[in-house]
């Protein structure tokens, strides 16, 4: 399953009885992700400027031209290296419930470090929008963004936002409707480690081949995680190769 | 740079896995990561100005040695105050209305034929002690949480957890507890769903067991009231600093019960080094006034509604029953209070008082009528309009002194957890055992810091 | 890194912290070769706040104590 492939063909619009498109909303810690979602769904979840609020995985729903969107808000994470069973659930997620969309919301006032989830979130899908919340902080401090050359630099869909002022949550679901529709052109960034690690990846994933034939996790990721140390995203994808991703993934929503 | 190829291990599904020298690799692949951001953000991001000395000014005056302490303090006792005179007048006004009301329902029983003791007990168990728990507890909520809310917007309250690091870090827990308490002053239940942001397992533990030791709004009036009383008439002008005062003052002992009973329980049941601890200090933002504000009234309505018509309401129904079914001349509440005299005594209460907190344990709010009712030996719940019809029953009818207050104060301060918190203890821990010690661990503490203050207070 | 001085700028060239410890250092924007500056700290068991990648993160003496840096436009290790 090869990641350099563009998403070009379009996928058929879902139909009335089919299960709405879910999208998952991730990001950093305390960058409006759950004002956002607030927006979105109309549910009354605590927000707050205060790190680590959002513990659980929550889900809601919202209707955009006619269409249902099932939105789950992950926790938010510094990385997706499952050192912490947020960063693991977050990640699980992203790997096995397989979301139509993928937004992250990052942080316009230190977007350098929201980029560290950007990436790694890329390297897992390449169905990903970037909001860029929180544009009023940014402009306070002096903060300026060029918007289009992030798109150009990561090759996905770019938002802006002002969560808190509900400003560009229009343009977010148009850009999420289109992601989900497949109708988007992406063309992920790609990042090329250096040689050694190139070297091992490669190794490692001529020795899965065989193995995880039929697992839609992307393999470079998985071989990755396999050089940090980490086994147990393997171990849950040999468990799941057989499961109805959706399946899994209703379960994880309740 | 050299990485050591090939330690195969089998993570037992057969699969080969090439874990090289993995920690270089994996920092690599880390490092790689994080150079990639930058590059990014080299392109993207540029600074029209120097940023930010406002934001970290403000932080060194904060976060300082000299000043962060005295900042948190007044910061505390201004909301703590807005909270306090903020609530007067409303809860007045709830009282009366849903008083009222309460005649309205009353009338329109007994027109229905309704026998006496439905009567007794929907309108003065089950309607009354409703009427009493939402008039005491919303308006103080309603004002609390939004003020908390906001400041947390900001971005302060991670500023606290930093200057109280230290302090809890020697107890053996680590300075998000202090944000734990903090919430806890609005409600000791919200506080321990707050605990989940401390992230050692045992140090939320020992957060979630002790967070009843700061008092929550539901005590603010017993607490207020006791120290009015007690502190005599000449403070009568000042009402609203004094009574913001005495609850400053509960509440800096109940900070140090808890950074006491921390310590003690890091030594002995929850034993264990201070975790690895790290915080982010978020950038100064403005609040969303506005948006806080109204979600912070629903939320915390609905809550005190729910909670009342739950918990509360079923409750005073009960209390009613227990007073009004008699053996003899006494009702059974009668029997109990006699029951209790010389428990109470040793703490430097008496029966009546003890049997006020123990039926109170559904909802803090009831213990002061529970109290009135108690000795004036009414079969329901009952006000008294001003604190000097009040200070003449306890005191001259009843052989108040200094030291009952006093101990009443300190009781109402450590007891055990209300039984919402309880509940909601018991659905954060998932544990059984961990419930009952939340509700033990308290119920001794006061019992042993209201029997030494007794007996210290004999001595005089 | 514990003993860099305030506002002196460093760059980290090696830690000593291994398994969770290091991964959530590194998580947070610890990593060899940033840049960082110390803001403020406590004496005693001394909490301070550090700053890199234009966040702050407070990290505590036993945590900060595995992290080496280089003074930069020095040569010496911190």
């Amino acid at each position: 399953m090869g990641k350099a492939q563009l998403l070009k063909l379009p996928r058929k619009f879902p139909l009335p009885e089919q299960t709405p498109p879910v999208i998952a909303l991730a990001g950093n810690p305390n960058t409006g992700k759950s004002t956002i979602f607030n927006l979105l769904t109309g549910l009354k979840q605590h927000t707050g400027n205060w790190p680590g609020k959002t513990v659980l995985l929550s889900s809601g729903s919202y209707y955009y031209q006619q269409q249902e969107y099932k939105l789950v808000d992950l926790p938010g994470t510094y990385s997706l290296l499952a050192n912490s069973p947020d960063e693991e659930s977050a990640r699980d997620f992203l790997c096995f419930a397989r979301p139509q969309a993928t937004v992250v919301v990052a942080d316009a006032t230190c977007l350098e470090r929201n980029l560290n989830l950007i990436l790694q979130v890329l390297e897992i899908t390449s169905q990903m929008i970037v909001c860029v919340n929180l544009l009023d902080e940014a402009k306070r401090k002096h903060i300026s963004l060029d918007l289009k050359a992030l798109e150009v630099e990561l090759g996905v869909p770019v938002v802006a936002t002002t969560a808190s002022r509900g400003r560009g949550i229009n343009r977010l679901k148009e850009a999420i409707k289109d992601m989900a529709a497949g109708r988007t052109n992406v063309t992920p960034r790609r990042i090329i480690y250096d040689e050694e690690v190139e070297m091992a990846l490669q190794q490692i994933q001529f020795q899965m081949a065989e193995t995880l034939e039929n697992c839609q996790i992307d393999r470079r990721f998985l071989a990755l995680r396999l050089l940090d140390g980490d086994q147990t995203l393997i171990r849950k994808a040999a468990d799941h190769k057989n499961l109805e991703d959706k399946v899994w993934a209703q379960s994880l929503l309740k | 740079m050299g990485a050591k190829p090939a330690e195969m291990t089998d993570p037992g599904d057969d699969l080969k896995v090439l874990s090289a020298d993995s920690q270089t690799l994996s920092d690599r692949i880390v490092q790689t990561i994080y150079h990639e951001a930058g590059l990014i953000a080299g392109k993207v991001v540029s600074r029209n100005a120097p940023s930010a000395d406002w934001d970290r000014r403000l932080d060194d005056i904060l976060t300082s040695r000299v000043w962060g302490y005295p900042v948190m303090m007044l910061l505390l006792g201004l909301i703590l105050w807005i909270t306090i005179s903020g609530a007067n007048y409303p809860s007045e006004v709830l009282a009366v209305w849903l008083f009222s009301l309460e005649e309205v329902f009353g009338q329109a029983l007994l027109w229905a034929g309704a026998p006496d003791w439905l009567y007794g007990f929907l309108i003065l168990g089950v309607y009354r002690s409703l009427a009493w728990v939402v008039s005491v507890m919303l308006p103080p909520m309603a004002i609390f949480f939004p003020l908390f809310t906001i400041l947390e917007d900001l971005g302060y309250l991670p500023r606290v957890a930093y200057n109280m690091d230290d302090l809890f870090c020697r107890a053996g827990s680590c300075g998000k507890q202090a944000l734990t308490m903090c919430m806890g002053f609005g409600c000791n239940a919200a506080g321990v769903i707050a605990c989940r942001i401390i992230e050692s397992p045992r140090e939320r533990l020992i957060a979630i067991l002790t967070n009843n030791f700061v008092p929550c709004n539901g005590r603010f009036p017993l607490l207020i009231t006791m120290a009015v009383i007690i502190l005599g008439g000449m403070v009568w002008n000042h009402g609203n600093i004094t009574a913001a005062a005495a609850v400053v003052a509960a509440v800096l002992t109940g900070v140090a019960v808890t950074l006491a009973v921390s310590y003690f329980l890091s030594r002995t049941l929850l034993k264990g080094v201070p975790s690895f601890f790290t915080l982010e200090l978020p950038p100064f933002r403005k609040p969303a006034f506005g948006q806080i504000i109204v979600r912070s009234i629903m939320d915390r309505t609905l809550f005190v509604l729910s909670r009342a018509v739950m918990v509360a309401a079923p409750a005073g129904g009960i209390i009613w029953v227990l007073a009004n079914i008699s053996f003899g001349d006494i009702s059974i509440l009668g029997y109990s209070a006699d029951f209790l005299e010389p428990f109470g005594r040793l703490l430097g209460m008496d029966g009546i008082i003890l049997l006020a907190f123990i039926l109170a344990l559904p909802a803090n709010e009831l213990v002061i009528p529970l109290m009135i009712m108690g000795y004036m030996a009414t079969g329901s719940l009952q006000e008294i309009q001003n604190l000097t019809a009040l200070k003449t029953l306890l005191v001259d009818q009843h052989g108040w002194t200094y030291m009952t207050g006093i101990c009443v104060m300190l009781f109402s301060l450590l007891h055990f957890p209300c039984a919402t918190t309880l509940l909601t203890i018991h659905r954060e821990t998932g544990s059984f055992k961990w419930t009952l010690a939340a509700f033990m661990i308290p119920l001794l503490t006061s019992c042993l810091v209201c029997f030494m203050v007794s007996r210290i207070g004999l001595l005089f | 890194m514990t003993d860099l001085p305030v506002n002196v700028r460093g760059r980290i060239c090696y830690m000593d912290a291994q398994g969770p410890i290091r991964r959530r250092l590194m998580d947070l924007g610890f990593v060899p070769g940033t840049e960082v500056e110390i803001i403020r700290r406590r004496p005693g068991r001394g909490a301070a706040v550090y700053l890199l990648r234009g966040t702050m993160i407070v990290l505590r003496k036993e945590q900060s104590e595995h992290i080496f840096i280089e003074l930069i436009g020095a040569d010496t290790d911190g």
